[in-house]
């Protein structure tokens, strides 16, 4: 099988089972970021650890990304006749509403407070053969 | 407290202009402007200038002249104009200048802005938020407008109306980029970009200068017979809590954004309120902003515009004329002249000199604010 590896595992980390997003958490004032960060944007503090934020969430706003994105900094497909448009959006887990891409892409199928779940998404195949992976969330019933 | 009075206004036409660098275009801005107010290059006592991608502005001493002034570049993404503007007021209201000119220009290349920077810092890396097809600007813009409008019940048709006044007004601006005007139906049928925005809703980076000199108002009567005076100008940043362009996170709890704060902050200075003001230019980035900064500017309630835009409450003879000089959609988006851009507008109203998009019964008050990444406002209010 193909090996798969995260585009980033300080944001998505694979490599340890169910596939999960990083986080960080501040230790002053409980308030979470995506990913961590050097200092705490609510309460000023740096006592930030990292946290595991969960896999299941609600869609809180959306979008269909209709044309292909620059490239760089893009790394998925961008080749205007093999370009699939695909949906962005934001989805609220029980610790912090996170920017993601949607396996779903037709408004029609997208609304607000819907049940989303973390899904693993191929970006590109990387000069080793490697299947380099993103997130999207995806509606679950 | 000195107040401040703009003398002097030029511009370098919007658009696409092969072979003119952006600073050249800043620069033509510069010495219109200081024609205008019957001045030259070496009477300036200082410069604020802004630039996103035309290189630093201080720089274009070289072509107006070494006069040795005090040069500050200004950098705020959309909002750099409005800054500018902001920095100068400063320096003549602190009493330290009697006299300056505050110049933006740009020059970007073709496409959507995008980049591989989320707006909070962050460890380990940025490849993963471009890269996997985030971080560009309109999908933002269609997130928030899109809940924006399932929120307050706006509705397609008001989107397209706003794009549709963006270009009909364009189209009677000599300045401006795109000067073809397009109707509702037209707007809404044009490819969806980023749903539920459209490609003709949207605009586009461009290429653009502006400049405007400025004197402390006592002084002002030497230099014109129609001195336009600056009430206000504030730039805010934004706090936690407000949802801004390429935020790899939000938190739970929801605030409002700079605009409202500036906003606040400008009407108090000025000592008006939005009922006064005759004439607004509000950041267009795209259609969907217009309708939300309406509203965060203190000129509706949120979902009004509904109602408003479909009455055409704000066009150029509406109750509250909205971006009369076409906006961003009509002129384009070069970052560092866009605000500036604004305010020239604005001196043309109230200078009773817009022709064409005069708007009517002499307005004494206007209003101008700017958005830009990551999570900046900037709003001036003039007067007559
Ligand atoms: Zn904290």
């Amino acid at each position: 099988m193909t090996k798969q590896i995260s585009i980033n595992e300080f944001v998505l980390n694979i490599s340890d089972g169910k596939p999960y997003l990083v986080g960080g958490k501040c230790l002053d004032c409980e308030n979470y970021t995506f990913p961590i960060m050097p200092g705490c944007p609510k309460c000023a503090g740096t006592r930030i650890e990292k946290a595991k934020l969960g896999d299941q969430g609600k869609l809180w706003a959306w979008t269909v990304q209709g044309f292909p994105p620059k490239s760089p900094p893009y790394l998925g497909e961008n080749d205007p006749e093999k370009f699939k448009s695909f949906g962005v959006g934001y989805v609220e887990l029980p610790e912090v509403i996170v920017e993601t891409r949607l396996t779903e892409n037709e408004p029609a199928k997208l609304s607000e407070g819907m049940n989303m779940e973390l899904k693993l998404e191929h970006l590109y195949t990387n000069g080793e053969g490697e299947e380099v992976m993103t997130y999207a969330f995806s509606p679950i019933d | 407290m000195n107040d401040v009075a703009i003398v002097g206004i030029g511009m370098h036409p919007f658009g696409r202009h092969d072979g003119v660098t952006g600073m050249e275009q800043g620069a033509v801005a510069v010495r219109e402007a200081c024609k205008d107010a019957g001045l030259k290059w070496n009477d300036m006592e200082f410069a604020v200038g802004g630039s996103a991608a035309a290189g630093n502005p201080d720089k274009m001493v070289s072509m107006l002249g070494l006069t040795g002034l005090q040069f500050t570049n200004v950098a705020n993404g959309c909002a750099t104009g409005g800054t500018a503007l902001a920095t100068a007021y400063n320096a003549i209201t602190s009493g330290v200048y009697d006299l300056g000119i505050a110049i933006g220009f740009d020059k970007h290349p073709r496409g959507a802005f995008a980049s591989n920077e989320p707006v909070h810092p962050v460890d380990g890396g940025l490849d993963w938020y471009g890269g996997s097809g985030m971080a560009i600007n309109p999908q933002f813009f269609s997130i928030k407008i899109n809940r924006y409008m399932n929120k307050f019940g706006i509705s397609h048709k008001t989107l397209a109306l706003v794009a549709a006044k963006a270009t009909r007004n364009g189209s009677l601006n000599p300045m401006a980029w795109r000067k073809q005007a397009f109707t509702t139906e037209e707007v809404l049928q044009s490819k969806m970009l980023a749903y539920p925005l459209t490609q003709y809703m949207f605009c586009s980076p461009g290429e653009g200068g502006v400049a405007m000199v400025l004197c402390k108002a006592k002084h002002a009567k030497k230099y014109t017979d129609k001195p336009i005076f600056l009430k206000a100008a504030v730039m805010r940043s934004r706090r936690f809590g407000s949802f801004e362009v390429k935020s790899s996170w939000l938190p739970k709890e929801e605030n409002v954004g700079p605009t409202v704060d500036a906003s606040l902050a400008a009407y108090e200075k000025a000592g008006v309120g939005p009922q006064d003001v005759d004439v607004a230019q509000l950041q267009d980035t795209e259609s969907g902003a217009e309708i939300m900064h309406m509203a965060e500017n203190g000129f509706c309630e949120d979902g009004e515009q509904e109602e408003m835009l479909q009455k055409g409450e704000t066009e150029i003879n509406g109750r509250l004329p909205i971006n009369t000089d076409g906006g961003c959609i009509a002129n384009g988006e070069p970052i560092g002249a866009s605000g500036l851009r604004q305010v020239y507008e604005n001196v043309l109203q109230l200078r009773g000199q817009a022709g064409a998009r005069q708007v009517p019964n002499d307005p004494k008050i206007a209003y101008t604010h700017v958005y830009g990444a990551p999570g900046i406002s900037g709003v001036t209010i003039l007067s007559s």
